[in-house]
């Protein structure tokens, strides 16, 4: 069964098409365009192309597959109202998967895995030695995050390149993104299962800024 | 009629999500799904809210639409998606799920621009625009004058507003007299059981700005002007006659934008006057303007309230008539753009 993966929580823009098969998963093409600003415009050209790689149509598909975040709010959306959108044009599945659980735990080590937030902050989850997530995700200072999360040995992910020297762990280059492969397994089976659609709903962990009127241009435009 | 273009209109650019859908210019369906209540404690739209709201409300809202017109994605010919301008978190939001289902049902996708299709939208009610007309935009985000040239290719912009825009004002002036967001709907009703007795100054008016200034809008000085009367009467301890206020403040706006417009259609020999956004929802705005245009034998065209305001219907009537003109779809990597000009009417 085909398929379509989307993710869009970090910088790398990421579709691929996945074959899930009555015993396991196998990638079978994958792109990925790493660019913070353009996911809107990176999107649909790259499912567009990762179809054609694959050699399938879009009336090849069973499922959609989504990382639900965390992630920057505005490019975090792309992929989850493409997923959605795709998924009731389709009429087929779409399903959501933390997109931390699929860059997820360095096997045998307690692993912090964190995400560039923005604003200074990480978006992080702790996951244990099994790679089972046992904390997060939360959003908070890097140096707070390491704190929280206790008993970690090893970091992993953009946002933990970006402030290792703040973390005092080891941190490791790969993966730095969410891993399509990942996606593919921690949904495998409910695409197995024929199970029904879920609504994508977006791991924002941050209030919206919300400028109160008073002082301020109260129409924002 | 079947051979006419069915057409899907998004509308994402401010605090709607509409999925409109017309055939030719017949309207089929008109869902609209709204965030303003999120807002009004704001006194105005929080773009990162407005955003939320939109990722929640399309799925669904496309349903409604669907299930309206009775027909699926697979029938559709075309999906028309607003690109700007607007705020760019919610513009995305609806570019990128017009661009979702025109992949997976494999149909064109044209990006369009949202003051155009508030001039479309009226074809929906009466039929083909003559061209050239001349189009009065107004609503919270915009003021403009445009010369229409053709639809489909040539919006020329004559003037717009150099502060606040229409709507704004009518916003602002209703908090400033307590009443709720959006403002124009409270302003228009408590207007009508009021006198506009008071003078209150019209924007870029005089003799002098006509050189630099004479299809452009100034509001933010009525604004004040309005806030300065209001607060005299509360500091003289005396009642503020409220619908007097509201009758005499949107007179003074409908008598400049109901002027200049007839103004514009004089100058380039336009005899026709189409009026669109939000604001063209005013009572006083269509009466004033009705009544002006008759005089000098100028038909005034304003779509239904419903229309005048934000909607996905009227993003569908400007990807019809595109369509119908031989117009191509835009590329699959179509950005929203916030600031997108008037002069590009699809991208
Ligand atoms: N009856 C009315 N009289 C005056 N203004 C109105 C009326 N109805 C709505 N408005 C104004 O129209 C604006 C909304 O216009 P609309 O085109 O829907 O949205 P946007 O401003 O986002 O493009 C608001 O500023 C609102 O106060
Ligand atoms: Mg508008």
């Amino acid at each position: 069964m085909l398929v379509l993966v989307l993710d869009t929580s970090t910088p790398a823009v990421t579709a691929a098409v996945a074959d899930v098969t009555p015993t396991g998963h196998a990638v079978v093409a994958e792109l990925r365009a790493v660019d913070g600003r353009a996911h809107g415009e990176l999107m649909a050209p790259e499912i567009d192309e990762v179809l054609r790689k694959a050699g399938a149509s879009v009336r090849d598909l069973r499922a959609i597959v989504a990382g639900t975040g965390p992630g920057p709010f505005t490019g975090l959306r792309v992929g989850l109202v493409t997923a959605a959108s795709m998924g009731q044009a389709l009429g087929i599945p779409a399903h959501g998967v933390c997109s931390l659980d699929a860059i997820g735990g360095v096997p045998g080590q307690v692993t912090l895995v964190a995400t560039d937030a923005r604003r200074r902050e990480v978006y992080w989850a702790l996951y244990d030695q099994a790679g089972a997530r046992v904390e997060g995700p939360h959003v908070d200072l890097p140096e707070a995050a390491v704190e929280r999360a206790a008993g970690a040995t090893v970091a992993v992910g953009d946002g933990a390149m970006k402030y290792a020297d703040r973390l005092g762990l080891e941190v490791r280059d790969e993966p730095r993104y969410p891993r399509v492969d990942a996606f593919v397994r921690l949904a495998a089976e409910r695409v197995r299962a024929g199970a029904p659609s879920e609504p994508l709903t977006p791991l924002y962990l941050r209030r919206p800024d919300a400028v109160a009127a008073g002082g301020h241009k109260p129409v924002l435009r | 009629m079947t051979d006419e273009p069915l057409v899907l209109g998004i509308e994402t650019s401010c605090d709607e999500t509409g999925v409109g859908i017309v055939r030719g210019t017949t309207l089929l369906a008109d869902a609209l799904a709204s965030s303003v209540d999120l807002h009004a404690r704001f006194g105005g739209v929080v773009p990162e809210v407005a955003s939320r709201a939109h990722l929640e409300a399309m799925v669904p809202t496309m349903q409604r639409a669907l299930d309206e017109a009775g027909v699926t994605l697979a029938d559709v010919d075309a999906i028309a998606v607003t690109s700007g301008p607007g705020l760019a978190g919610a513009l995305l939001v609806g570019v990128a799920a017009a661009k979702g289902y025109a992949v997976a049902a494999e149909k064109p996708v044209y990006g369009v621009n949202h003051l155009a299709a508030h001039v479309a939208v009226d074809t929906l009610e009466h039929g083909p625009l003559p061209e050239p007309a001349i189009a009065l935009l107004v609503s919270g985000g915009h003021s403009s004058l445009l010369l229409v040239d053709d639809l489909a290719g040539g919006v020329t912009p004559l003037g717009s507003t150099i502060d606040d825009a229409a709507g704004e004002a009518f916003d602002k002036v209703a908090r400033l007299l307590g009443m709720p967001f959006p403002g124009g709907p409270p302003i228009d009703r408590a207007a009508r059981d009021g006198q506009a007795t008071i003078a209150f100054p019209r924007g870029l008016t005089a003799a002098k700005d006509q050189a630099a200034h004479r299809f452009d809008f100034s509001f933010s000085g009525l604004k004040t002007a309005v806030a300065r009367w209001v607060e005299a009467r509360e500091r003289a301890g005396e009642p503020v006659p409220v619908n007097d206020v509201a009758a005499s403040f949107q007179d003074a706006v409908c008598d400049v934008l109901t002027a200049k417009a007839i103004d514009a259609c004089r100058q380039h020999g336009v005899d026709t006057l189409v009026i669109g956004g939000g604001v063209a929802a005013n009572s006083r705005l269509r009466a004033l303007a009705e009544e002006r245009a008759a005089k000098v034998g100028i038909t005034v065209r304003v779509p239904r309230p419903k229309l005048c305001t934000d909607n996905g219907a009227m993003v569908a009537a400007l990807g019809s008539h595109l369509v119908a003109a031989g117009v191509r779809p835009s590329r699959l990597d179509l950005p929203a753009d916030s600031a997108m000009p008037l002069t590009l009417v699809s991208v």
